[in-house]
């Protein structure tokens, strides 16, 4: 007698088959439907959450998703296991996959709008999340803003080190170039008793001269960055590393020794401009503009230019032009972030722009993904939460997140999600099989 | 007037003479080929016409104008378009894309359009994919648009190479061993699409070609260069009774 014996599943085999069976349902889910699930736990976050995790054990609620609660109290973790699951995991999953129905269909009716309603009211949604996350404490409002800022430092470093494959080190100087005459021209303008002496104008037009004074610092970190780009690109290869390190350290250095603006000692009493929405509406303006120009025929002139610089000559690509006009717009947006940090943290010195910093925004930019958008994003906003989560491990922390990277690297050289195209119109598409078919039909 | 002219032209690199006293004419619409041995300086002639170096003497004309001191991008942009030897494609854009950058000097949208999205891009964007995509219709490859080209078969390669050369409007088309590397099959469908090209565009087109069956049957003026100068210029026919390029391939005659 003959058996047909079929080997038995492993257990990594019948693991991944119970996930992708749990999973499979919030396939369907479109990006509303993700908002909405997220709106709705943010809010019982808001209404419950203080009782439960004092039920818990806890004296308020984790800040950064139990990660600091669990690692500098170890007995609480089963507490903030619960709390985590009863607050996000379990709300997110239910409303999530029981409203897909129903959002998919307001999917499909928005995307049949103009592609800026729906992106409006995307961002609306997107907004109030993380306004009512933030509104637990003042803690989450200043990790939301750096996260923010990363994302744009991340973004625009991403536009030389992966869209252009050069080797840029001086973004840190850049941000201080940018950090450095946001805060002069707010301290000057808008806020007395400092060693700039009395306020020019009345301090109440300040949040509106503010946008003024960020772009002024990307200009001047855009003129920084025509210092280093000529010498450096007249060739290829590592110059221009090493004359942009050598340039991180020359502003390092110069704001150091110049006395009008503190010396080693640095700026502080900033005004508090910048507040969650408008970091919010600067990052979300960042990202746009990013996107729109490494999706455009001349941003892709950039990724010619890295894979054949004399193909992209030969087919009427000015190199010089592109590499230039790449480099500068990335350093203004630098400076942008830089100008915003300084109003965050409202105290800056040159220590905050040095070779730590570098090493974070490559971090970001590596871990994230090269060329591309998304990877920025996630690479940004990863490392942040995954620092300050990390804080109560102390130096151990110089220890882990380095590990990691360096698994990265091993199992994704290009980083977690590189070369692939932020396709914002596509994010917002219904995902049920219906208007899958109705897609394909008008395509 | 010729369309595309280069008066005496010479080039040193270091104490080397690669190309001696080169001239060329050529007509609109013309078919010209250029053979010769490994190493002769076949495709350093096409790099100094094409501004990727520029010459130790001698000048180059298109059109009346005098191109021998522009940029290459330059040079691509006043009509002469043109494919490599060794593809020299771009590793992470799709065969779309590919054929869409050979216009980057056409988008007039500036970097205002690129930064905002403006109409105006969108429109150019729009225009340029058209244009696009009638291109790969004419070298056959329309299906392969979104395809990224690394992973393409050899031969449909060299087809985004030669729709490259062409979305840049060239006057003159040079085209860098077009068959390298195919097999027989692959050798007369190119051959068909360079005749459906001229056919259809009717540029002048400047070859430089390894296997006389392409040169032979393609071309009506031949050049051969050996050592860095023309030793023989003709039609197909001359160019194949001609004692100095008999030579120059198969060696010199030995009587024993």
């Amino acid at each position: 007698m003959t058996t047909i014996s079929t080997p038995l599943p492993t257990t990594r085999q019948r693991i991944r088959t119970t996930l992708s069976r749990l999973w499979r349902p919030y396939r369907s889910v479109p990006l509303l439907g993700w908002l909405l699930a997220a709106l709705v736990s943010v809010g019982l976050e808001q209404l419950v959450g203080l009782p439960l995790a004092r039920t818990l054990g806890m004296s308020k609620i984790p800040a950064l998703f139990g990660a600091d609660v669990a690692l500098s109290k170890p007995a609480l973790i089963p507490g903030v296991v619960l709390f985590l699951s009863l607050i996000y995991i379990l709300p997110i999953g239910i409303v999530a996959r029981f409203t897909a129905p129903f959002t998919n269909k307001v999917a499909a009716k928005l995307v049949s709008y103009p592609l800026i309603i729906t992106a409006v009211i995307h961002l609306l949604l997107i907004y109030a999340v993380l306004a009512i996350w933030c509104d637990i404490s003042d803690y989450r409002v200043l990790v939301a803003r750096l996260a923010m800022i990363a994302i744009i430092l991340t973004l625009s470093l991403n536009v030389v080190n992966g869209y252009m494959g050069e080797f840029s080190c001086s973004h840190p100087g850049f941000m201080a170039l940018g950090a450095y005459v946001a805060s002069v021209f707010t301290l000057v303008l808008f806020v007395s008793e400092n060693q700039f002496g009395e306020a020019l104008l009345p301090p109440g037009l300040g949040p509106f001269i503010f946008p003024l004074t960020l772009i002024l610092g990307g200009v001047v970190a855009a003129v920084g960055a025509l210092l280093v780009a000529i010498p450096s690109f007249r060739t290829r290869g590592d110059y221009l590393a090493i004359i942009s390190l050598a340039f991180m350290f020359i502003v390092k250095s110069m704001f150091e020794n110049l006395e009008i603006v503190g010396g080693a000692r640095g700026i502080s009493n900033q005004p508090n401009y910048a507040s969650l929405p408008v970091v919010f509406v600067w990052t979300v303006l960042a990202i746009w503009i990013i996107n729109n120009f490494v999706r455009s025929t001349m941003g892709k002139a950039l990724n010619a230019v890295r894979d054949g610089e004399l193909a992209a000559n030969a087919m009427t690509v000015d190199t010089r032009k592109t590499k230039m006009a790449a480099f500068l717009f990335a350093a203004f947006w630098a400076g942008v972030a830089g100008g915003l940090f300084a109003h965050v943290l409202r105290y800056i010195n040159p220590d905050s722009f040095g070779i730590r910093k570098l090493a974070e925004v490559l971090a970001m930019v590596y871990f994230g993904g090269l060329n591309s958008v998304t990877g920025s994003i996630v690479g940004a906003v990863g490392l942040t939460l995954i620092s300050e989560a990390l804080r109560p491990l102390e130096i151990y922390k110089w220890i882990i997140i380095p590990m990691m990277l360096i698994l990265i690297m091993i199992f994704r050289p290009t980083g977690l999600i590189a070369f692939t195209e932020f396709n914002v119109e596509r994010l917002f598409h219904p995902k049920d099989k219906a208007s899958e078919g109705a897609e394909d039909a008008t395509a | 007037m010729p369309l595309l002219e280069v008066r005496n032209m010479t080039h040193y690199f270091g104490g080397l003479r690669a190309v001696n006293n080169y001239n060329l004419a050529v007509e609109p619409g013309q078919v010209r080929g250029l053979i010769g041995p490994n190493g002769a300086g076949k495709t350093t002639i096409f790099n100094l016409i094409t501004g990727v170096y520029h010459p130790t003497e001698g000048k180059i004309f298109l059109e009346g104008e005098n191109i021998t001191k522009l940029e290459t991008n330059q040079i691509a942009d006043r009509g002469l378009g043109r494919t490599f030897q060794n593809l020299r494609l771009w590793r992470y854009l799709s065969v779309l894309d590919h054929v869409k950058m050979a216009r980057y000097s056409k988008l007039t949208y500036g970097l205002t359009g690129a930064f905002f999205g403006t109409p105006k891009r969108v429109r150019e964007e729009k225009a340029t994919d058209a244009l696009a995509m009638e291109l790969l219709e004419l070298v056959g490859i329309p299906h392969l648009a979104d395809q990224i080209v690394t992973n393409l078969p050899y031969g449909a390669q060299r087809r985004v190479e030669l729709a490259r050369a062409l979305a840049t409007e060239p006057k003159v088309l040079f085209l860098d061993e077009p068959t390298a590397g195919m097999n027989p099959e692959e050798l007369i469908q190119m051959m068909d699409i360079v005749r459906r090209v001229h056919r259809e565009i009717g540029m002048a087109i400047f070859l430089i070609e390894h296997r006389m069956k392409v040169v032979m049957e393609l071309c009506e003026m031949i050049q051969t260069l050996n050592f860095g100068e023309v030793i023989a210029e003709g039609t197909p026919e001359e160019i194949r009774n001609d004692p100095q390029v008999i030579e120059a391939y198969l060696g010199k005659e030995v009587v024993i």
